[in-house]
């Protein structure tokens, strides 16, 4: 998978199979630290010591219909190429946390890659978790913070789906717009 | 530049639709799943249901549900879609492209004939 947007969206997949309702992403670009750092919180039913270590390993996955899984550990291993680290903190009963950075500047880094898409999808195709994404983009000393939380929205919605297709470019729209409008400042 | 959206717009969204009663036939007449395990993932399943959302919006399409689910087991196969109509048997797909997807869904999904070249054999 090389794109970090792709890892999001098995980080996320991850956090579902674990039991979480609700589940907040944040993705940080500050080109003033050279940092590139996604961090996803859910509070689903968390992992012991001992699975936290095992997971970065490849040949561990909490799954039963495969015997390898290789989402965390490829992601481990492209953050530390790029001079960052994956930090999991877990506990069981009490969620997970997993921080991933990157030197942003890094030439091995891989693209963020389509966010907005992804965001959507989480969105529309797990419609009864509570999403919350984050970003926020540093240049110069600027910052500009893009959030959406999908609470409001659905208590707008009540009866009516999220794939309701006016619906679906009412969430492509925001998520497409806010997202390009505070990565500008990247290109100050 | 296009007006930022609101709360209020989706307000008139849900007006509509409950006043064009697209709702009565929203709740799973037609059920699309979309494996997104990492395998699909990799494989490009964030592109396949991508395609899906933009046929639903494109199309109008009201009466559909889209759900997303964990690794089912059938790795050589992904990107899979799965397409649940009424009553009848559940159809699985398997290296559903963008491409298949648009067959998929305009020869099953809105004209009723399964798509025999991308079925995953049982």
């Amino acid at each position: 998978m090389r794109e970090i947007a792709l890892h999001l969206l098995d980080l996320a997949e991850n956090s579902v199979s674990a039991g979480a309702h609700a589940i907040t992403i944040s993705v940080y670009e500050d080109l003033d630290a050279d940092k590139l750092m996604i961090r996803i919180v859910d509070d689903g039913r968390g992992m012991d010591e001992e699975t936290i270590r095992k997971v970065s390993d490849p040949f561990f996955t909490s799954r039963t219909t495969r015997k390898v899984g290789l989402g965390i550990p490829l992601l481990k291993e492209a953050a530390e190429a790029c001079n960052g680290r994956m930090e999991i903190l877990s506990k069981p009963g009490a969620g997970t946390q997993i921080e991933v950075s990157f030197q942003h500047s890094h030439i091995d880094r891989m693209p963020l890659g389509n966010l907005s898409t992804v965001f959507l999808e989480l969105t529309v195709a797990h419609p009864d978790i509570h999403w919350i994404f984050h970003y926020t983009a540093r240049k110069h000393g600027c910052q500009e913070t893009f959030v959406f939380n999908d609470e409001p929205v659905k208590e707008v919605l009540a009866e009516v789906p999220l794939t309701h297709p006016d619906v679906l470019a009412y969430l492509r729209e925001t998520l497409e717009q806010g997202l390009g409008a505070a990565q500008k400042t990247l290109n100050r | 530049m296009p007006t930022v959206k609101s709360l209020e717009d989706l307000k008139k969204i849900r007006e509509e639709a409950l006043k064009k009663r697209e709702i009565k036939s929203a709740f799973g007449s037609i059920q699309i799943i979309v494996g997104m395990g990492t395998p699909g993932i990799a494989a490009g399943a964030r592109e396949t249901l991508k395609e899906i959302l933009r046929i639903i919006e494109e199309k109008h399409l009201t009466n559909i549900t889209v759900r997303q689910t964990g690794n089912i087991g059938l790795d050589s196969w992904e990107p899979i879609m799965q397409v649940l109509k009424g009553e009848e048997a559940l159809v699985t797909y398997g290296k559903v492209t963008p491409f298949a997807v648009e067959r998929i869904m305009e020869e099953h999904v809105l004209g009723g004939q399964v798509v025999r070249d991308y079925v995953v054999p049982a």
